[in-house]
């Protein structure tokens, strides 16, 4: 165990810290789930770009500074501490980035990342259907191959699709293989929103902002990658043909790590937790006193459990599905900490104020990036090793 | 950076759990209740098994990790023992390896120069090295697992766990000795889990030898409760993860409707549940033994200032037991009706991890302690 940071370590802190006190928007920005709010987040991400930290740990030569893992942690620590926006970017950079990392072909590597991490291109996630949420590998969206023009046809429709009122791109997955059934047959596609054929149509989430998106597609045309600029501005394939569930399991298990979920921002939770129940120790009942001091616990346990998993990484040990343990206790340590600022609160809870607002969104945690259910049946499957069936 | 035990660390506790696997399975834990299992009949080594597994111990250094060199130990670290002490929770050991291995050396480690008694002080961690079985306990009249089979005892006058915070006691009352198990007054009591060799334990503060008085005794008190409540959360975690396989391997090969059960989701999500509770406290109790052993805390923006060794051990003692509290129900629900007997193995972890989650302090307290401190600027 040692658990000092080095001092190229503290010197990163540092430089974080001084960048963003000297530029962190005073009194926050509005949602980003909102039209006007996105506005005013893309302009933020291009400041973050600009002055290099909006992928502090890709390559140098796409916007980032490679940053360690530590470092990526600190950056973190740093960024919600000092009270920074919310990142419209996330999906694009922590989701789909690390899987064309893996399986993207060097040109579309050279293509995409320096768009994302610019903020030029901004990225949803194409997954959920009507009829297909948990049980992903049954949607019916289908890529239907037009060897004559050369390429592929996408039709069907996408749903819960974060922010895609406001994003330029999506990546999804779509049925390529018509005979095929389940997990085979599925390609890894990427698109840009205004094709032709698409049709995007915003509506609101539990907490009334437009964050959600229906995404329509009717014979959307990706052209076969030909290496060429031109062509990838239309879109195109990650990973092989038919060879989608794969690529998208690369991407899942980004989402259930903590590549989405750093413990910097629980702690920053936490911290303020701690400090709206100093103002109101005299007047809550010591059960809401003791389940604050809970929230800052777990707070306090996902960032310990957080370095013991960057040790074990940085060493070569992969966690595998031990993420799964991650999804489930910081979505759920959200609500505990949302939960027990809403009880200190009392009647002004149902104002409709920052603690409120982030209830609403912490409730969404155990539903999204694999529901608790199903990562309590990988846990049990695939760490403990209970019979599937 | 780096939040994992060392090589050698990893190795040694290993070494340990391979020992305990064969020297003490849970047949021989049934054995150390003395008469017949799941009757309050015996105290002490049914068998003989358990005193082997002690001296097996004994010859691989764990009893003197935290002794020093001079007095025959390894001056190694807590970091170095919750490790160990893990794997003897694990094999649910009922000898006391926490109180003498750990509280014991720890705390006569801190005043091997400035105890009144100094001899008596070094003599006893060369024979803690040695492995003679020396317990402590906190009060007047302390309820002292293994007492009964001890050799010495170290014996502190306040129990920290019945002091009101808000009105500390007089440091200057604060007495801690040494004394033999013949200067103590036992009454053997019966426990739940009849491998503890359980007694309740009337003494003297004027009489043993010296280990520190006024101040003094005051500041090691609190030092030794901390190393305590640590060393009960290892056996915790340890104990939480036995009783996690135990009942992963039963719902594999026990089938209802023509297939195990723990194929239904029910159980599987019981399962989950349980381990996340045991996952998310080690790093609590691996955090709580590095700042005991001298180790500085993580920094990080926002930290509220805290004593953060006493929160530390605080946050370890309060998530292990509930952890352990939880897995102990789960373990024996999804066991069934075999769980509910004194025949399958289980009741040996469960009424263990009930004893070690309310001895020092349950999570109630030390949830109180860690409120106190976060909420008092
Ligand atoms: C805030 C938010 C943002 C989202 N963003 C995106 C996005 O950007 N892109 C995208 O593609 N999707 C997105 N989603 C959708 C998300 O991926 C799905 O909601 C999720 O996969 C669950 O699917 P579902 O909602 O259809 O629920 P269902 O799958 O219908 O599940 C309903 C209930 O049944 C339970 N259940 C289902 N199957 C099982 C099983 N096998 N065992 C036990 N219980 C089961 C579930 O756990 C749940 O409690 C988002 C969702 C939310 C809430």
């Amino acid at each position: 165990m040692d658990l000092t940071w080095s001092d190229s370590e503290q010197a990163f802190r540092q430089e974080c810290r001084s960048w963003l006190e000297g530029n962190v928007p005073a009194g926050g920005l509005d949602s980003g789930d909102t039209a006007e709010g996105f506005a005013r987040h893309l302009e933020w991400e291009h400041q973050l770009h600009e002055a290099r930290w909006s992928v502090v740990s890709w390559p140098e030569a796409y916007g980032g500074r490679d940053a360690s893992l530590w470092e990526w942690l600190i950056f973190e620590e740093e960024y919600y501490a000092a009270g920074a926006p919310q990142r419209i970017t996330q999906n694009g950079i922590f989701l789909l980035a690390p899987t064309i990392f893996e399986f993207g072909t060097p040109a579309q590597q050279d293509h995409y990342l320096p768009r994302m991490s610019a903020a030029r291109d901004l990225w949803c996630q194409g997954w959920s259907e009507p009829n297909a949420g948990s049980d992903l590998a049954g949607i019916s969206s289908r890529a239907v191959r037009d060897d004559e023009a050369g390429g592929w046809r996408l039709s069907g429709q996408k749903t819960w699709t974060t922010r895609g009122a406001f994003c330029t791109h999506l990546f999804g997955l779509f049925r390529s293989d018509p005979g095929s059934e389940r997990h085979r047959g599925l390609t890894y596609f990427l698109v840009p929103l205004d094709a032709e054929g698409m049709t995007v149509r915003g509506f609101g989430r539990l907490d009334g902002d437009e964050g959600f998106a229906e995404v329509f597609l009717d014979d959307v045309f990706v052209p076969d990658d030909d290496g060429t600029t031109a062509t990838m501005e239309r879109g195109g394939i990650l990973g092989g043909v038919d060879e989608g569930w794969g690529v998208a399991m690369a991407t899942t298990s980004s989402e259930r790590g903590l590549t989405l979920r750093s413990p910097g921002r629980f702690r920053a939770t936490a911290a303020r937790l701690v400090d709206l129940a100093r103002d109101r120790r005299g007047e809550s009942a010591d059960s809401v006193l003791d389940a604050v001091t809970e929230a800052w616990l777990d707070a306090e346990a996902y960032a310990l459990y957080t370095l013991a998993d960057v040790t074990d990484l940085s060493e070569g040990r992969s966690p595998g599905a031990r993420s799964s343990y991650n999804k489930v206790f910081w979505s759920e340590m959200d609500l505990r900490l949302h939960r027990a600022a809403l009880d200190l609160l009392g009647a002004e809870a149902e104002l409709d104020g920052g603690w409120m607002k982030g209830y609403e969104f912490a409730l969404s945690g155990p539903i999204y990036a694999g529901t608790n259910e199903i990562q309590r049946n990988i846990i049990a499957e695939r760490v403990l090793g209970l019979p599937r069936k | 950076m780096r939040f994992a035990p060392t090589e050698e660390q990893t190795e040694f506790a290993a070494a340990t759990g391979a020992l305990l696997a064969d020297t003490c399975p849970p047949s021989a834990v049934a054995a150390a209740w003395g008469g017949e299992v799941g009757r309050h009949t015996g105290l002490g080594d049914g068998d003989g098994r358990i005193r082997a597994a002690w001296d097996a111990l004994v010859e691989m250094g764990v009893n003197g990790i935290l002794v020093p060199e001079q007095q025959g130990g390894l001056a190694m670290s807590l970091d170095h023992l919750v490790g160990v002490l893990e794997e003897c929770g694990y094999s649910a050991l009922p000898d006391p390896v926490a109180d003498s291995a750990g509280v014991v050396a720890h705390s006569l480690g801190q005043c091997s120069d400035t105890a009144p008694d100094v001899g008596a002080v070094n003599d006893t961690l060369a024979a803690v090295a040695a492995g003679s079985t020396v317990v402590s306990g906190f009060g007047s009249s302390p309820l002292v697992a293994s007492a009964t089979t001890a050799d010495t005892l170290l014996m502190f006058t306040r129990d920290p766990t019945r002091v009101d915070p808000d009105a500390p006691a007089d440091p200057a009352a604060d007495r801690v000795v040494l004394l033999d198990r013949s200067e103590v007054d036992l009454e053997p009591v019966e426990s739940v889990d009849g491998s503890r060799a359980l007694a309740r334990v009337r003494w003297d503060a004027a009489s043993g030898a010296c280990v520190a008085q006024g101040s003094a005794a005051s500041a090691l008190t609190d030092e030794a409760f901390l190393v305590a409540a640590l060393a009960d959360s290892a056996l915790l975690v340890g104990l939480g993860r036995a009783m996690i396989d135990l009942t992963v391997s039963y719902v594999g090969e026990r089938k209802q409707f023509g297939v195990p059960v723990g194929s239904f989701q029910a159980v599987k999500h019981h399962l989950a549940d349980a381990a996340l509770a045991v996952q998310f406290a080690e790093p609590l109790v691996r955090n709580a033994a590095h700042l005991m052993s001298g180790g500085v805390a993580v920094e990080a923006p926002g930290s509220i200032p805290t004593d953060s060794r006493s929160v530390a051990v605080s946050a370890a003692k309060a998530r292990s037991s509930d952890a352990a509290k939880k897995v102990t129900e789960t373990a024996l629900q999804c066991h069934g009706a075999i769980g509910y007997t004194v025949e399958a193995d289980l009741h040996l972890f469960m009424k263990r991890a009930w004893a070690l989650a309310r001895s020092h302090g349950d999570s109630a307290f030390h949830l109180k302690r860690v409120r106190r401190q976060l909420l008092a600027g």
